[in-house]
């Protein structure tokens, strides 16, 4: 009897967490099969949802008339870009703090966490300004260094939190065997840490492909990434649902898998460790 | 066990970040205060000149300023009452035991990584069009008079579409929150004939504050400098329905170019994230034990 009514409850549950995941993903599921129509089909009344003809064309009239891949490859450049330079300057940085921590460590990583808080229209206009005056407006290297210096608290603090929880007995040993401060980093920290640098790699380079303050000001036709790419699609001409819809999949898949790789390593990055 | 040695190497490796962060954070800081200051305008070169607080008084008494600092307050506040309250009732749903549970987990995060130019043209277009959207399609199909959105109810339609955004987190955190509850606390509470509505409200919800106080903080951080769903959605539009003071600021020194007014708008909205920060701040610091 008790295992029926526990199997019963659980059928509920089920039924009711699936109805609301699916309203939930909704907007990204219909996205997904408007890429897919004409767009005489995107606008039918009533909605199609599986019943309609089938099509590629979308996805090769969105990148005949726009480049589109052009716009992909800058975001590509850009969130790796950014990540990787950010990880480097970080990397060192967050060793320290972890292993030989000093009395203003704390401090320091505090005042990091705070640069993150400052909102981005507080420095538009300077940054704007400079850009314009050293030739980096609409370049990608321009928007590596604004990203990399937006993200770099993240990364700083997401590598402290990982690097903590390495044993520094370990370090202690390889030191007594006489290794020197690079063998020690190169081969008893690193290994160690790949995990937590995996992560926070892909963290990194999710919230720099989603950035979309900096990459709207700073960015026009050349290096623009998809973010600002789409945007072109708010005053749209004609009918546009179906090439939108194929333009926003090819610009969301790559990410959302990623994100779904990552799902644990988010709650921890994006709180600062403040929630594990 | 450190060294001097190692010591000045750490100093040493901390070095590059410090440098970057300083400089990133510092000279355009004090660029934009600089600039609030002056009469400045991109638009007439040369003729820049210091007129005291000018830039601050007219910023302040704007109609638009009292608009914007309204919106922007409702588009914070909406959105945690509904992210939070949904990522609570999320919770609670996908720690339950059920069919799918990782299926329907990966589901509900999904938005979080749309990027925000997307969903809000998805939203605008193809769910809110009142003419070709599906909501106007399913209103049509039940009979009734399809509702134009962003154009009636503006505002509200921006804060759907962020709280879109920003649901998966919230549940994520409280998830995560409610995941290290003490499983025999509810137990025990259970069998002394604690109803549900009691565990809940002093068991959950105590557990979870923190959690809550950390969703509410970050949140707040990146919802006064929404941005890109205002942008390609309304332009803070219709009038100033929709313009928050990110917007207001974007507006002021890049599309009417006056240096002077919008850099006061800058350090107007830095005064105010500092007011959530030093919160936040105090917070994460207090679970930081080095």
């Amino acid at each position: 009897m008790a295992r029926a009514a526990t199997n019963r409850h659980k059928l509920v549950v089920t039924l009711i967490a699936w109805t609301v995941g699916i309203v939930i993903f909704f907007p990204i599921l219909w996205t997904a099969l408007t890429s897919f129509k004409t767009e005489a089909e995107a606008v039918a009344t009533p909605p199609t949802f599986l019943a309609f003809h089938w099509t590629l064309e979308n996805y090769s009239e969105v990148q005949q008339r726009s480049d589109y891949f052009l716009h992909f490859w800058n975001s590509v450049v850009i969130s790796v870009g950014s990540t990787l330079l950010g990880l480097l300057v970080a990397v060192p940085a967050a060793w320290s703090m972890a292993f030989v921590p000093g009395k203003r460590t704390r401090d320091v990583l505090m005042w990091m966490l705070s640069t993150k808080m400052l909102p981005p229209v507080g420095v538009l206009i300077p940054i704007y300004l400079l850009f314009r005056d050293f030739g980096l407006l609409d370049s990608r290297v321009g928007l590596v260094i604004v990203l990399t210096l937006i993200n770099l608290p993240i990364i700083v603090w997401m590598l402290f939190t990982y690097f903590r929880e390495i044993p520094g007995e370990i370090l202690e040993a390889s030191r007594m065997d006489g290794a020197g401060l690079r063998d020690e980093i190169l081969f008893v920290l690193l290994p160690m840490a790949v995990p937590g640098i995996a992560s926070t790699l892909l963290l990194n380079i999710i919230l720099a492909w989603n950035e979309a303050f900096w990459t709207l000001n700073l960015s026009a036709s050349q290096s623009a990434p998809l973010t600002a790419f789409i945007a072109s699609y708010s005053s749209p001409e004609g009918l546009f649902y179906a090439k939108l819809s194929a333009a926003s999949t090819m610009a969301v898949a790559p990410i959302l898998v990623l994100g779904w790789f990552s799902q644990k390593q988010l709650v921890r990055g994006l709180t600062f460790g403040a929630v594990k | 066990m450190a060294t001097a040695h190692s010591r000045a190497a750490a100093r040493l490796t901390m070095s590059p970040a410090v440098i970057l962060l300083l400089g990133w954070m510092l000279i355009p800081l004090v660029m934009t205060l600089y600039f609030s200051f002056l009469r400045y305008n991109l638009l007439m070169p040369g003729t820049e000149e210091f007129i005291g607080t000018m830039n601050y008084q007219y910023f302040l008494t704007d109609p638009a300023f009292f608009a914007a600092l309204g919106n922007t307050l409702a588009l914070v506040g909406g959105v945690l009452v509904l992210t939070i309250a949904g990522g609570i009732g999320l919770a609670l749903l996908l720690d339950q035991p059920f069919w799918g549970r990782g299926i329907v987990r990966l589901l509900v995060i999904a938005p979080f990584f749309v990027m925000p130019t997307v969903s809000a043209l998805v939203w605008k277009n193809m769910l809110m069009n009142p003419v070709n959207g599906l909501f106007a399609a399913i209103a049509k199909g039940l009979g009734l008079q399809p509702f134009d959105f962003l154009a009636e109810a503006p505002l509200s339609s921006i804060i759907m579409i962020v709280t879109w955004q920003w649901l998966p987190f919230a549940t994520l955190i409280l998830l995560t929150a409610l995941q290290s509850l003490d499983r025999e606390r509810l137990e025990a509470a259970e069998m002394d004939g604690a109803g549900a509505v009691d565990r809940f409200i002093h068991i959950i919800l105590p557990h979870l504050a923190r959690a809550m106080t950390v969703v509410t903080l970050i949140q707040t951080i990146f919802l006064l400098s929404v941005f890109a769903e205002i942008l390609v959605t309304t332009n803070g539009g219709p009038g100033t329905a929709t313009t928050n003071i990110t917007y207001l600021v974007y507006a002021q020194s890049l599309l009417q170019f006056d240096v002077g007014g919008g850099s006061a708008g800058g350090i107007v909205a830095v005064v105010l994230a500092n007011i959530v920060a030093v919160f936040l701040m105090r917070m994460i610091g207090r679970n930081l034990d080095i």
